[in-house]
């Protein structure tokens, strides 16, 4: 799936966060959103999730499909086709890890109690967690919490995959290994990724499209060559590539 | 400050009422209407009647009881200065069934568990786990909301029963057992002065208003709280007033439409 953002303003009370953003998300491709906080990287992913409606403009999806004109049963239809990873997991905390990811299959399908039992080990297989079944998410790790709401987002084989601040609060060797967690399922799943993130060596390890969020307003392209020609790119990057702002201001 | 303030801060109070009154109404039709229609969560209704009822089994049941006590005390001293201490089974039993044991059994669940499902749902809100419900195509009205709003309508008028019978036998323990009463009085002039559609009926549909009014107040509280820490404990707070207030109104309208 591919979805295009097309000249979207929101506003918070008085707070201006989009002024006719534009951009898009190919298909197929890891697409990587950066902003200063509070910048509405969050912002857009709830717009693409159908989760928040601008103020004005649209998006689309797959060319034609208006994803601020669906009615409640549409938007219910195209939530089937996409996983959303929240910042912090959004599990539901009473239920067990294994039932908070076989409950998308329980709702949707006709799958019977042992093919979802496979389905989730699949999934668990997936993300690399062993031995969770009956934990609550209460009793998890932050790195392991991610990686059981990117299987309960993955279980349904997502056309698009939509990532909160995956690497927001976790230690380096976890940061990298949900960086290999994304591409993998980008590769072996073939879906469409939109990260939200502030972490630029991890932008750079991962992304094939960035997208910067620069007051309320987006410039994209691929992440080394927004470096060069973008100085809100370059100031990004900073710390990952000290030479792009060199770059930038000898431009 | 302009003359005319006082009576445009009131009209803005009464806009914000009426239109509170409509988001609740919308959303009362909307839980209602997710409810009736499949798949119906029987499970976890029956997990829903289970926190709301039987979870507050302790409380009510003492409850009742000790209240039942202080009215077979308060009966039996005032009955006896007209010498009709045998008719303490009908001013008990009735003080309990039309009033007292639907009445205080409501403000009790809505202390327990009206507060616990505001708090529960506002703190679902507040950690994004009714977004991902969303994002799993799982509607929240249907999937969380609806089941609590049921149970608690299932759960209460059973309490409200339950409250009855032990304030009933906290009476008779009094009033009999302690003060020397007759047991055979008590129970005969119970037994003749409840009537069963009046009192027993009246009582029940009682239970089954406070059910609807806890239910739905406290899952609108949770459910439309602000996603903040803050926004969670005034869920539950406001839950417990509002539905205890509400309890008191239409006790009076319900008493005086059943006829009493």
């Amino acid at each position: 799936m591919q979805v295009e953002a097309r000249d979207l303003h929101f506003a918070r009370g008085d707070r201006q966060i989009f002024r006719g953003l534009s951009c898009h998300f190919p298909r197929g491709k890891i697409s990587v959103v950066a902003a200063a906080s509070g910048g509405g990287k969050t912002t857009l992913l709830r717009m693409i999730a159908c989760l928040l409606l601008p103020d004005r403009g649209s998006l689309v999806a797959d060319g034609s499909l208006d994803l601020t004109q669906l009615s409640r049963d549409e938007v219910g239809r195209y939530r089937r086709r996409v996983g959303m990873l929240f910042q912090f997991g959004a599990l539901l905390d009473t239920f067990s890890l294994y039932d908070n990811v076989a409950l998308p299959l329980r709702e949707h399908s006709e799958l019977d109690e042992e093919q979802i039992r496979v389905e989730v080990r699949r999934v668990f297989d997936a993300v690399g967690l062993e031995d969770v079944d009956p934990l609550l998410p209460g009793e998890l790790s932050g790195g392991m919490v991610k990686r059981a709401g990117l299987a309960r987002a993955l279980i349904e084989k997502p056309e698009l995959l939509l990532c909160d601040e995956p690497f927001s609060g976790l230690d380096p060797p976890t940061v990298r290994r949900v960086e290999e967690l994304l591409v993998s399922v980008n590769q072996r799943f073939g879906a469409t990724l939109v990260v939200t993130s502030h972490h630029p060596q991890s932008t750079l390890r991962i992304a094939d499209h960035l997208v910067m969020i620069d007051d309320g307003a987006a410039v994209e392209g691929p992440p080394r060559e927004l470096m060069r020609r973008d100085p809100g790119a370059a100031e990004f990057f900073l710390d990952a590539v000290p030479g792009a702002a060199l770059g930038s201001a000898a431009r | 400050m302009s003359p005319a303030a006082p009576v445009r801060a009131i009209g803005a109070s009464v806009l914000r009422a009426v239109r509170g009154l409509g988001r609740f109404s919308l959303f009362v039709t909307a839980v209602l209407d997710a409810g009736a229609r499949p798949p119906f969560r029987l499970r976890r209704l029956l997990g829903e009647v289970y926190d709301a009822g039987v979870l507050s089994l302790l409380i009510v049941c003492v409850s009742g009881f000790a209240v039942g006590m202080v009215l077979g005390l308060q009966g039996h001293n005032t009955l006896s200065r007209f010498g009709a201490e045998e008719s303490l089974g009908a001013v008990v039993g009735l003080s309990l069934i039309r009033e007292l044991g639907p009445v205080l059994t409501s403000l009790l669940v809505a202390g327990r568990a009206g507060s616990a499902i505001a708090a529960e749902i506002a703190a679902m809100n507040v950690t994004e786990q009714l977004d991902g419900l969303r994002m799993m195509s799982v509607e929240p009205l249907d999937f969380v909301v609806a089941p609590k709003a049921l149970g608690m309508i299932l759960a209460m008028p059973l309490l409200s029963t339950l409250f009855v019978v032990f304030g009933i036998l906290g009476g008779w323990m009094v009033g009999v057992a302690v003060l020397g009463g007759d047991s055979g009085s008590y129970l005969s002039t119970l037994e003749d002065s409840v009537a069963f559609w009046e009192d027993v009926v009246g009582g029940i549909i009682k239970g089954v208003v406070f059910g609807v009014l806890v239910g739905f107040i406290a899952t609108f509280r949770g459910f439309t709280a602000r996603a903040t820490t803050a926004g969670v404990s005034a869920a539950a707070t406001s839950t417990v007033v509002i539905a205890s207030v509400a309890t008191l109104i239409f006790d009076y309208f319900i008493t005086a439409l059943w006829g009493y």
